[in-house]
């Protein structure tokens, strides 16, 4: 078990309360996933600039870290910490230094997401206190992504919660088990691709991602994962623009979907939606197995 | 409506609006506001109540039912009407997986469509779908009927058992063992009555097919012996 939500906000009138909306989700799905939780928002991207999301960064090093980025990214580096994650903006041209020396850094510091747009948190503990822990009602913009996990194929660590971003503005979140992700894992190894966790839904992220790079769309990554991933699965996918959704062809595991005039939401059961604006007059359904759902922002 | 009692969830606990409901000598009708898709809704109610769910539903909603009639005025989450025994289960929007599961007796009436394995290992119950069926359903029923007015998903009725399957759309694929039956008058005569207790009058009972089991499954045949 697990539980997945997901928004995307139609109408630019609800981009404030997209963290309040997505944190009352969450915390609905916390019988279903009370181990750990995760969110990936989206939102605020600016030209030129790459947002860059690391954890375990205590205040103790932040001098010596901040030294370390000016130097290599110039003095157009901004910083935003909530608890123990720490959101980077810097110049895009350096962004692969800037990398470089988060990988080099040490001191427990690890990198979790970057791109354009996306800013993603997770930890261990009840979904409500994750949530509060890095403020995610008060986080506005344009989609988000969250999960909450039961965690069943690998250890209860903050590595192993989700999402997982194995790609530029990539996340993946997932409800269910994979079987065959440690022979999936090596072949993406062999293609370059490293891992962080032992956790099948990072190979997941990865296959995905992998396919990306070589230039597939979206969809056509999740229509070539039916074939290559065996087990069972709801994922949601989060890009710069929007999200996907797809179920295996068993479908044992739950997903529905409300779409009104101003957003389209996700959740692995409707009590999720219940407190969404509008939800009385929503279109409510359940995505079908093997069949990939997906909106983007124009 | 007047005279309904009403339990409002978002003043009670779901346990206390199930006691309210599960007593054997519980009368009435009763209407159960804001629901807000809360999972075992109106579950193991014995007495011959009418039962109210004025909105979404959860997992399980109605389940184990006996003798009562419970209507859910919006869509129920998975395995609605589970194991019921007897009495009638209304869902006015859709129905997600699993549907009617084990249903030993009763009548589940679904006015939208039904996700996958609806009716799966069905045991007496009847179900009729206004619209489409997901796939796998009636997997492994044993015994009473399924209606399913507009179409079913892959694999309808496989390891069936003599439960009967009428179908008036399309079928994707028939599961193992399943096939086409010819329709006697009987057959006929119990689908009309079972669309005048759903309150189907726009689709007439001979527009519709009947599935059944081909009974290939039933013993074990010497021919198969190397298989183990």
């Amino acid at each position: 078990m697990c539980g997945i939500v997901g928004l995307f906000l139609k109408n630019p009138a609800l981009q404030p309360e997209l963290g309040l909306l997505t944190a009352q989700m969450l915390r609905v799905m916390t019988e279903r996933g009370p181990d750990s939780a995760g969110f990936a928002v989206y939102g605020g991207a600016r030209h030129g600039q790459t947002k860059i999301t690391v954890r375990g960064l205590v205040p103790s090093d932040m001098a010596a870290f901040e030294k370390g980025l000016l130097a290599c990214a110039g003095t157009g580096v901004t910083f935003l910490s909530r608890d123990d994650h720490t959101v980077i903006t810097v110049p895009t041209e350096h962004e692969k230094t800037v990398r470089q020396f988060i990988a080099a850094f040490g001191h427990g510091v690890s990198f979790v997401a970057s791109g354009d747009s996306i800013e993603l948190y997770k930890g261990v503990g009840l979904p409500e206190d994750v949530a509060t822990r890095f403020n995610l009602a008060g986080m506005s913009g344009t989609h988000a992504i969250g999960h909450t996990r039961m965690a069943t194929e690998s250890a209860v660590t903050t590595a192993g919660a989700h999402p997982f971003s194995t790609g530029p503005d990539q996340c993946l979140v997932h409800n269910g088990s994979l079987s065959n992700h440690n022979t999936l894992r090596r072949q993406l190894v062999r293609e370059g691709l490293t891992f962080e966790t032992e956790n099948d839904s990072e190979v997941a992220a990865g296959y995905l991602s992998w396919r990306l790079s070589r230039g597939e769309r979206l969809d056509e990554a999740l229509t070539a994962s039916l074939a290559d991933l065996d087990g069972f699965y709801t994922f949601v996918v989060g890009t710069r623009d929007g999200f996907a959704v797809l179920r295996d062809p068993v479908a044992c595991k739950p997903a529905v979907m409300a779409e009104t005039d101003d957003y389209v939401a996700f959740a692995s059961e409707y009590r999720a939606f219940a407190q969404l604006p509008g939800i009385g007059n929503a279109t409510v359904f359940e995505p079908e197995p093997q069949r990939v759902y997906h909106w983007e922002h124009a | 409506m007047s005279n309904m009692q009403e339990i409002d969830l978002a003043e009670c606990t779901l346990r206390d609006a199930n006691s309210q409901l599960q007593g054997e000598d519980v009368t009435g009708a009763w209407v159960i506001r804001n629901p807000r898709g809360r999972h075992a809704l109106a579950v193991g109610l014995t007495a011959p109540v009418d039962v109210l769910v004025d909105g979404q539903a959860g997992y399980y909603a109605a389940g184990m039912n006996q003798r009562a009639n419970v209507t859910i005025n919006g869509n129920a989450g998975p395995g609605v009407a589970e194991n019921m025994m007897s009495g009638r289960v209304h869902v006015s929007g859709n129905a997600s997986m699993a549907a009617g599961a084990t249903g030993h007796g009763g009548l589940l009436v679904i006015d939208g469509d039904a996700g996958a394995r609806c009716g799966i290992s069905m045991k007496g119950i009847d179900i009729v779908v206004r619209g489409s069926v997901g796939h796998m359903s009636a997997f492994m029923a044993q015994s009473g009927t399924l209606v399913v007015c507009g179409e079913a998903g892959e694999a309808l009725g496989d390891s069936l058992y003599e439960a009967k399957l009428f179908v008036r759309g399309d079928v994707k694929s028939l599961g193992a063992d399943c096939e086409e039956k010819e329709m006697t008058p009987q057959d006929l005569a119990h689908l009309q009555s079972l669309l005048d207790r759903a309150g189907i009058t726009e689709y007439p009972a001979d527009s519709f097919r009947l599935y059944g089991s081909a009974r290939r499954l039933y013993h074990f045949h010497v021919d198969n012996a190397a298989a183990y």
